[in-house]
């Protein structure tokens, strides 16, 4: 047998098994897929064949995987799945780091849309309640505002790297249909905007609203956010030094009534 | 204020877990120890402590409406977590479900304890040598040992596991390097209570105990 053969034979290819939802009140169920492999795919390019060529395991025809994406480069949050268990981005993983068969699975905290496809509505209702932006606008020009230190900056920078991607609510035990927790992710936006020079002046409002219901209180200290969080944002961190904060506001309230 | 319920709530939960009943539990286990000194030293501890005035406000504003708040809201808690430590097996997770299951255990077990101990004294009108037989009469049952070294170990973990969370849950250790080391010097102080409950319980499980509560 000559060594050209011998390749052919062998040729090397990829097994999914991905769990499918057709619409989001029906039940989900698996659905095989084998691709051939290339080097340095990733699970999103991977999901692009699929869409190409849907065909599954057993070569029936079947309609392609559903899923988002946007930047293609970890920095969207927009397509976040359950990849061999771990919540994270189909875009920065590579299939050569993983073990086959390669489980896909929705990040089902969420309510599930279709396929891969879930509704992170939830993370943007609580960045509204919490107010995580910084009122600047008005109807004259308000001048340049105070400077930040660098050791602020610094530290903002890493809050600042938050996507919005659900992967710290997908891997925290008290986000569940049983909790009102608004998620890990938002603590960390709290302290973001509370800690930058201006949006300082509105910091009471938004430690306010996070120890509403649903806020910093839900915490339970698992830890899991900080070490799945695909940007490194220091959650648990911003989680502790929120509490200090959010301990004072409680006594000041009371106490300048 | 309505809003802030929960965190309120929450916090209270955080506060009462250590003062009182963090503190009663780590009296009550040196208390006990006095049975490693034999019956006699034990039993003058706790006439000691029946001496103390205003007893039944101290038992009842300092331990039981506390421990029964903590107890019947931590369920609550515990009961609203969804454990995950099958697809997050990390250090962190593992600790967050122990301090579920331990705080179920030992409300079980402060439950029952309190109901053959205290309850018995209260119902029966016994003095602080019968209470110390009592004791030794429950603890020379093999099972009650059993049940009792989980109740301990279940507790004073709980209660050390508690202190850690405790302390970021009040933005005390705030960094992952405080955090770090605050769980060595709890796990110290898990091993160091847990010997010196345990040895307690041996202490009255003893047969040597028993006879010396016979000599009197």
């Amino acid at each position: 047998m000559s060594e050209q053969t011998a390749t052919a034979v062998e040729k090397k290819t990829v097994r999914f098994i991905i769990t499918r939802q057709d619409s989001p009140d029906s039940e989900p169920y698996e659905e095989e897929f084998e691709l051939e492999y290339r080097p340095n795919m990733t699970i999103n390019s991977s999901l692009m064949e699929i869409q190409r060529t849907p065909y599954n395991a057993k070569g029936e025809k079947v309609a392609p995987v559903a899923w988002e994406s946007n930047c293609l480069e970890e920095v969207c949050g927009a397509c976040s799945m359950v990849i061999n268990g771990t919540p994270r981005q189909a875009c920065s993983t590579l299939v050569d780091s993983l073990e086959q068969p390669i489980r896909i699975q929705p990040m089902d905290t969420f309510p599930v849309l279709r396929d891969m496809v879930i509704d992170r509505n939830r993370m943007f209702d609580a960045l509204k309640r919490v107010k995580a932006w910084i009122p600047i606008d008005g109807t004259y020009d308000l001048g340049p505002g105070p400077r930040m230190p660098e050791v602020e900056r610094q530290w903002r920078y890493e809050l600042s790297k938050c996507m919005t991607c659900g992967v710290c609510l997908q891997a925290c035990p008290n986000v569940n249909d049983r909790s009102n927790f608004m998620g890990p992710f938002i603590i960390g936006q709290v302290d973001l905007f509370n800690s930058h020079p201006t949006g300082e002046m509105n910091k009471e409002e938004r430690t306010d609203a996070l120890i509403g219901e649903g806020g910093l209180q839900e915490c339970g200290n698992s830890q899991n956010c900080v070490q799945a969080c695909p940007k490194g944002v220091p959650l648990t961190t911003a989680i502790a030094r929120m509490n200090r904060e959010g301990t004072k506001h409680m006594f000041r309230k009371w106490l300048s009534r | 204020m309505s809003t802030h319920r929960s965190f309120f709530n929450r916090r209270l939960h955080s506060l009462l877990g250590v003062i009182p009943v963090g503190f009663f539990l780590v009296e009550h286990l040196i208390t006990n120890h006095y049975a490693t000194e034999g019956a006699q030293a034990f039993t003058e501890q706790v006439e000691w402590i029946w001496g103390l005035p205003f007893l039944p406000i101290l038992e009842i504003f300092f331990i039981f409406l506390p421990l029964l708040y903590h107890g019947v809201y931590g369920l609550y808690i515990a009961f609203t977590a969804k454990n995950n430590v099958g697809s997050f097996s990390l250090f962190r997770n593992i600790m967050f479900m122990l301090q579920r299951l331990t705080g179920v255990i030992t409300l079980i077990f402060v439950t029952m304890h309190v109901w053959e101990t205290r309850l018995q004294v209260a119902l029966n009108d016994y003095s602080a040598d019968q209470l110390t037989h009592l004791t030794a009469d429950l603890l020379s049952n093999p099972v009650n040992q059993v049940w009792y070294t989980i109740g301990i170990l279940a507790a004073v973990f709980h209660f050390s596991n508690g202190m850690w969370s405790f302390l970021v849950t009040w933005g005390i250790t705030v960094g992952p390097r405080a955090q770090r080391i605050s769980s060595y010097v709890w796990a110290v102080v898990f091993v160091l209570v847990s010997y010196i409950g345990l040895s307690a319980l041996y202490a009255f499980a003893d047969p040597e105990f028993t006879n010396q509560l016979a000599q009197w």
